[in-house]
Order: C-alpha cells, then structure tokens, then sequence
C-alpha cells in the first residue's frame, strides 16, 4: 500500500530530509537549555504585532508550555527522521514536509503564545496543516473526506473559542494569557464566565476529539503514519488539553467545569476504549486508545484537585512517549510485511527483533506495568481518582480502572500477539526495518523506562513546573515507583488480573462488539454526512430563493432590504423632522429646469416600452444630477458622474444586442409590487435627506480638511487630497475592487460568450 | 457599422483625449481632476477608438492587455504606500520631494502620493477596458 507510487532517488529524503530533521532537532537542543531558567520562574517576552487591536506576539514560556515546546520538537525529530526514510521517495515529499513544518510552527506557536489572539492565529494553522497532511494522499477519496471532515469539525471549535477569547478580551480588559490567568476569581464572579468557558470548551473539545466530536479522530487515521504518530496523537489532538490546562487557573474550579469536564472526559474515555477492543486494524486501535488518553486527560483537567493535575500532566508526558513509539512501530510493521491487520500478523520477533523490542518497551509503558513510567502514571491517576470527593470519586475511579483494563488488553493486542508464536504468512516476507525508522520508537521506548526508574528527574523539569503552572499554586510534587501498599497498588493489581483475563478472551469481545455496532442505530459518522448534507439542502433552497439568476429578483431583494431596514431604524428612532420651514424662494429658475428634467427622464424611464429610450432617459436623469452636482460647486464629483455615464450608455448599448426581445404585453402590465418598492425607496430616501438637511451638519471634519490640506498635503483639491492622500487605505481598496470586478467580469463573460458557445456547437 | 465621419474624428479626438486624461491626473492635486477621472477619460478615448474601428485595432494600439495594467496599476499604488516604511512611517503616509523649491515655493513637488495617482489611474483604466472589450468581443 505505501509503495505503490514513482519512487524518486533521495537519500533521507534529499535537502527537504535534512532541513526538516536539523530544525526540530536544533529547536530542541535550544528548549533543554531554556529548562533551568523555566523550573525556577516563568518567563514573558514579546513584540508589538498589531497594537491597535492590541495583539502582542508574546511569548509565555512556563512548565506546561515547556513540556509541550519539548514534546512538540522531541518526537517532531524522531517524526522527521523516520519520515525521510518512510516517504522520503514519494514524489510529494518535499510538499510533506513543508506541511509537516508549517504544523510545527504553529502547534510552537500555540504553546507559547501569551496572546489569546495570537494563540488562535497559531491554533488555526495546526487545523490547515493538518487538513494538508491528512489529505496527503489526495487521489484517495476517502483522504479527502477524512481531511475535510477534521477541518470542519475543528474548525467550527475554533471559531466558537475565538468567541469566547474575545468575550474573555472584554471582560477582563487584556488579551495577554499571563495577565488574564491571575484574574480568576474575578472572571468565575463574571456573569457571562458560563458562555465563556463554554465556548472555549467547544474549542478543545473538537481538537481533542472528544465524544461526541471525536468521530474525526479516527478517519484521520487516513494521513500517512508519521503524520498519525505526531498529529494526531502526541501533539496537535493534545491542543485541547492543553487550551483547558491553560485556562484552568483563570476558567477552572468551579462545579460546573469539574462536571462537564469529568462527565465528557470520563464517556470518551470508556466509550474509546470498548471502540479500540473491536478493531482489528492496529493503526484504529491505536487511534481509539488516543481518544481514550484524551478523555482521561480532559477528566483529570477537569477535577482539578492537585493530585489530578499531577496525573495529567504526567500521564500527558507518558501517553506521548508510548503512543508516538507504538505508532512509528506500526508504520514498520505496515512498511516491512504489508499489512497492520491485528488477526493476520504473527510471530514477527525473530525477523524484526527491535521493532519487537520498541513495541515491547511502548507497551508495557502503556499497560501500566512497573518499572515503566507507565505504571507511576497509572498509580497517580488512582490515587488522584480515590481524592476526589462523593461521587466525583466513585465515577473518576470508575472511568479509570474501566479505561486502564482496556489498555492493557490493547497493549497485548499491539505489541505481544503480533510478535509472539509461529510466523503466520503476509503480504510481504518480513525484515527488520531501516535505523532512522528504528531510532524513533527505540529512544522513545528506552525514555519510557528510564523515567520509570528515574521519576526524579521527570518530577524535577517536568511535570513539576507543568503542574505549577496548571494549577496557579507553587505545591511540591514528588513522583515515585514504589508508594508501598496502599489502595491504588490493589487497584493496579486487580486491573492487571482483569485485563489478562479480557486478553484472554479478547477474540470473542471483538465478534460481540462487531454484532453489537452493526444493530447499533448510533452512527456519528452517517450522522456527520446527514448533517453536511442537510446544509447543502439548505443553501440551495435559500439560493434559488434569493439568488435565483433573475436581476428582477437581486433588485427587488436589494432595495426591499433598504425600505425596511432603513425606513423601520427611522420609525424606531423617531428621527420624523417636523417645522421645516420649506421655501420655494431662494430656487434658481435654472435648478427648476434640471429638476424637472431629471423628473420628466424618471417618469420616462417607468412609462417608455423601448430599452433603448429607457437607456437614453437613465442618461438624462444621471447628466441632470451631474449638473447639479456642478451647481453646488463639486466639479470632481460631476466631472465622475458625466464620465460613468457616458461609460453606462456605451457598455448598456453593447449589451443591448444580446438581450431577447421582452413580449410587450409584460413591459406595459402594470406591477404593484414594484411599483411598491420603487416608491418605497423614494419616501425613505427623501425624508432621510430632508432629515439630514434639518440637522447640524458636523462639519468637524471638513473643517479639518480645509485647514490642512495644503500646509500638510501640499494639495488645494481636498476632494483629491482625501483620496490619495488622507483616506488613501480606502481607495486602494477601491482600485483593488475595480480591478477584481473587471477580471471576474472578463471571467463570466469568457466562460458564456457566444464565441464560446459557438466553438462547442462546432 | 463603419462611418468615415467617426474615423476621422476619431483620429483627432483619441490623441486628445489621451493627453488631457494625463493633464487631469497631474492637476489633480490643486485642480479639478485626479487618477480616478484621469483613468476614465483615458479609458474613454479607447473605447471611442474601439466603436470607431474594432476591439482588434483597439487591442493592437493599446498594445499591452489592459488587464496588466491595471494589475500593475494596483501593484504600482501598493509601492508607493510601501515607500513610507523606510523611513519609519505608517503604510500610505505621504513621502515628498521638492525640486527646485525657492523660498516659501514649493517648487516641482514629486511624492508618492503623485506615483498612488499614477496607480489609481492604471487600475480604473485597465479595469474599464477589460471590461468593455471583453464585453465587445464576447457579445
């Protein structure tokens, strides 16, 4: 499956290979120098970007965006490194790259953005780029789908935080995080903190999957394996995670945000779990059990007491360091024997003895068996679900002994079935893989084990300064393999028994899971396309509606629109001027000539049956407003208004030829709907102006003009002044409109000319 | 539709059209006039060209696609908003030369404010005649 595509002669990949493994790898280097300085205080550096929407591209580098920056450029390297090896050869590669780049610059960016906006600039490029590299294979319709559908659902999440940070913008008066993180109690006291923290909610919860938005997670599965090893399972579905640990000393601490969290965290959890048992593809399984670690994540966020915050920043560390190793070993598998189907692979260890011993390594990690770090993390996650209070407690441990029993059958299921036993045939004769493939899952393995037996230095740089910075308080941590016997080590026991029991028994799990599925009426995947379809049906059905293709119609929409929102803010306001004192005296015999000629080109424009003499009398009426124009001494205007005439007569008279002849019996038929709007739009128009006329014109501003137009702008033409020079931004967008306007013109017209149709009916 | 008389004339009033759409965008500072009538009475003498002979002729005068310059009249507006940044002022801030400027006088003044004008004209320009020649030729 990954070969069947031109191969192109690279070594590692080629310049793109060596770039991409040299700037993780050196960013990397640089965030372990950084560490020291972090463990002791947080540091806040930045520059203006926008002021006048006060957006600082600031950076705020503390324990919990420490510990994501080292995730992000550690496996971001091992990823790298593997993928130059992996698709090193793909004709793409070079485009992959630049994604996978673009994605680390933006999930950086987001973990250390102390600017809300900023934070969601960089938020929206990890959506892009992982739109980019999920649709990877864009010749695969099923990519496509599975590209689209990510980007719709996170996308949408992100629009509603973006909500929410400018509603959080408002309240609090800042958009830097390290500012608005101290306001706490100030924002929970806020009556609007419920739709805040919902709308943020509905940010994380999309890009960390969780029920029921998580049916993206899944199909993504559909990107090439690094990409499912780096984005969608150690950094970019963690966003989420990490936006509400962000949050959590400013949004977190109330009942409402233990329950939602939890009660949301807690279903994914179980729900993935019991999903990742029924699959057989390996590469599913492991999807399912990120969405499981991200629902436990979510719940331990969410309960907020120390000892969770302690489980989830160091279950965040070990889920990283298992899954990325777990999925590089996966893409081995796939890479070397042509297939990663759970009920075929067989007894792989002797022809690939360190793919085996990588998987073993991840897995046991994941299992939760000591001495790897796995196994603290499990022990944590216990001891903070017995903490909790009343139910809360019952239903963390709960969730968590019911999700861990499952981790453990998948371990099994992942890395012992398909290295143990006989070697049972597959597509291709299995071999070890390549080293660059190799180093990734290894040294990740290995950390696995070393953290395991050093908590020490884990609680020291890591999970130490994360949990400070999560929790807003400065508690001691210490993290440790052996508690001694106490009720989360019975837990353990009881998970292990339980789950070598399922291991066991597991074959027969998934045929009644697969039976159960299929009667099952809940589908969040058909539901998806349902929903998308039901959108398309609504947009025709208000297109054919609004836009039906009739300028009749597009008219008629328009200056209705005009009478009622116009004429009902004037009714509403009460903005009816009454006393004009209305005098005929100081009218110029000459203005009563242009006015009765603009009147009498009006009425003949409604009465003429011809267009031609409807054309000609628009010109009337436009030339009389020119002259009045020039009347009133504003010779730039009326000079504008002459010459667009002339242009309208000459582009209407071209037209002209190609329009059909209108049966004249519905030219002279009497239409009282549009009698309506026309009068309409004339009344609304006239007592606007009679009302802005009775006012105080606010000449501030042209007062402003007059004075300093030429002792500043060296121009005596204010009307040009302004446009060029003051109000310049507004008529570059101008000539950029012109510009666009006349190219998607040339593009209609080229597209339906009849020069066009006549090549076809050639 | 030939008319001998509308040729002739024509041949007269392009050429003048054109040169006083020019003077209009130079007065335009101090003067009735500017980019914006300046492009449309040039685009005007074109179009009089196209009615009097044909888009062909018209194009091949022209010689360049009229869609280029109005591109590069945008391009040319954009240059000019960017020239403030070297000397550490917002985009579009006026930047002005005066040549040959004698006590109080302000001599010939050249600023990118006049090269924002030139842009103006190219785009109305171009953009009309995109227009109306992809309107001739296609309809």
């Amino acid at each position: 499956m990954a070969d069947d595509y031109p191969k192109v002669d690279r070594v590692m990949g080629g310049p793109a290979g060596w770039i991409s493994i040299a700037v993780p790898a050196v960013l990397f280097l640089y965030f372990i120098g950084l560490l020291p300085q972090i463990v002791d205080a947080p540091q806040v550096r930045g520059i203006d970007w926008v002021p006048s929407l006060d957006i600082r591209l600031s950076v705020l580098l503390d324990g919990l965006s420490m510990t994501f920056a080292l995730l992000i450029t550690g496996i971001g390297t091992a990823v790298t490194l593997y993928s130059a090896r992996y698709l090193g050869q793909h004709p793409d590669y070079p485009r992959f790259v630049c994604y996978l780049l673009m994605f680390m610059v933006g999930m950086l960016g987001l973990v250390l953005a102390d600017n809300l906006i900023a934070l969601f600039v960089f938020w929206e490029i990890t959506t892009i780029s992982s739109y980019l590299l999920i649709g990877f294979h864009a010749n695969s319709a099923k990519s496509r789908r599975s590209a689209l559908q990510a980007l719709l659902v996170t996308g949408t999440g992100g629009l509603a935080m973006l909500g929410g940070m400018i509603i959080l913008g408002t309240v609090t008066g800042t958009f830097e995080l390290s500012q608005i993180l101290t306001m706490g109690d100030m924002i929970r006291a806020h009556p609007w903190y419920m739709g805040i923290m919902l709308l943020f909610l509905a940010g994380a919860f999309t890009k960390s999957a969780q029920v029921p938005f998580h049916f993206w997670l899944p199909n993504a599965m559909a990107a090439p394996t690094p990409v499912s090893a780096y984005l969608h399972s150690a950094t970019m579905v963690k966003a989420g995670v990490f936006l509400m640990a962000r949050m959590n000393p400013a949004l977190g601490e109330t009942s409402a945000w233990f329950w939602i969290l939890t009660l949301f965290g807690g279903v994914t959890a179980v729900f993935a779990s019991v999903m990742a048992l029924r699959q057989t593809d390996i590469k599913q399984v492991l999807a399912y059990t990120t969405l499981m670690a991200l629902g436990t994540l979510t719940m331990f966020i969410g309960a907020g007491t120390h000892y969770a915050i302690v489980a989830a920043m160091l279950f965040l560390v070990v889920h990283s360091l298992y899954k990325a190793a777990l999925f590089l070993m996966i893409g081995i598998v796939d890479h070397e024997t042509g297939t990663r189907d759970a009920t075929v692979l067989r007894g792989l260890s002797k022809a690939m003895p360190l793919t085996g011993l990588a998987a073993a390594l991840a897995a046991i990690s994941m299992a939760g068996i000591p001495p790897m770090v796995g196994f603290i993390g499990k022990e944590f996650m216990y001891k903070a679900g017995l903490g909790l209070e009343g139910f809360g407690a019952i239903w963390v441990t709960a969730m968590i002994f019911a999700a861990s029993v499952m981790m453990f059958v998948v371990g099994g299921i992942v890395a012992l079935k398909p290295f143990r036993g006989d070697l049972a045939p597959t597509p291709q004769r299995p071999h070890e893989g390549p080293w660059p493939m190799l180093a990734g899952p290894l040294v990740l393995g290995a950390l696995s084990l070393i953290f395991g037996l050093l908590p020490g230095i884990l609680e020291h740089y890591i999970v130490g300064p994360a949990t400070r910075a999560v929790s807003g308080s400065d508690h001691e941590v210490h993290l440790y393999l052996w508690g001694g016997v106490n009720m989360a080590l019975i837990l353990s026991l009881l998970t292990f028994l339980a789950g070598w029991l399922m291991y066991r028994k597991h074959e027969a799990i998934r045929a009644r899971l697969t039976a159960f599925e299929a009667r099952s009426p809940i589908d969040f995947d058909a539901g998806w396309d349902r929903l998308l379809d039901g959108f398309k049906g609504f947009a025709a059905w208000q297109a054919a509606l609004i836009q039906n293709g009739s300028l009749q119609r597009y008219m008629s929409v328009t200056f209705l629109t005009f009478v009622v929102l116009v004429g009902l803010t004037y009714v509403l306001q009460g903005a009816f001027v009454t006393g004009i004192a209305f005098s005929t005296d100081s009218i110029h015999p000459i203005q009563w000539t242009v006015l009765a000629l603009i009147c009498a080109g009006s009425m003949l424009v409604v009465w003429t049956h011809s267009r031609m003499t409807a054309v000609a009398a628009m010109g009337v009426v436009g030339i009389g407003v020119a002259l009045i124009f020039i009347m009133f001494s504003a010779p730039d205007v009326a000079i504008t208004q002459l010459l667009v005439e002339v242009l309208v007569v000459v582009l209407v008279s071209v037209v002209m030829l190609r329009l059909p002849y209108l049966p004249r019996r519905s030219r002279a038929s009497f239409r009282p709907g549009h009698a309506l709007i026309a009068a309409g739009s004339g009344v609304v128009m006239t007592f606007l102006a009679v009302s802005i006329m009775a006012g105080d014109l606010d000449r501030r501003l042209t007062t402003y003009f007059e004075a300093v137009s030429y002792p500043e702008a060296h121009g005596r033409n204010i009307v040009n002044v302004i446009l060029v020079d003051f109000r310049a931004l507004d008529t570059f967008g101008e000539i950029t409109v012109v510009v666009m306007a006349a190219i998607a013109a040339f593009a209609l017209l080229r597209g339906a000319g009849p020069a066009r149709r006549d090549k076809e009916e050639m | 539709m030939q008319s001998l008389i509308l040729t002739t004339a024509t041949r007269l009033l392009v050429a003048l059209l054109l040169v006083f759409s020019v003077y209009a965008l130079l007065r335009g500072h101090n003067l009735p006039g500017g980019g914006f009538i300046g492009g449309l009475i040039g685009a005007t003498a074109f179009i009089l060209y196209t009615i009097a002979t044909s888009v062909r002729e018209a194009q091949a005068a022209l010689r360049v696609d009229p869609a280029n310059v109005a591109m590069l009249g945008v391009g040319v507006a954009g240059l000019a908003g960017l020239a403030s940044g070297f000397v550490n002022e917002p985009f579009l801030t006026g930047q002005w030369l005066f040549l040959f400027a004698e006590d109080g006088g302000k001599g010939l003044p050249l600023s990118t404010v006049l090269m924002f004008d030139i842009g103006v004209y190219m785009a109305v320009f171009g953009g009309i005649l995109t227009l109306v020649f992809a309107l001739e030729q296609e309809i």
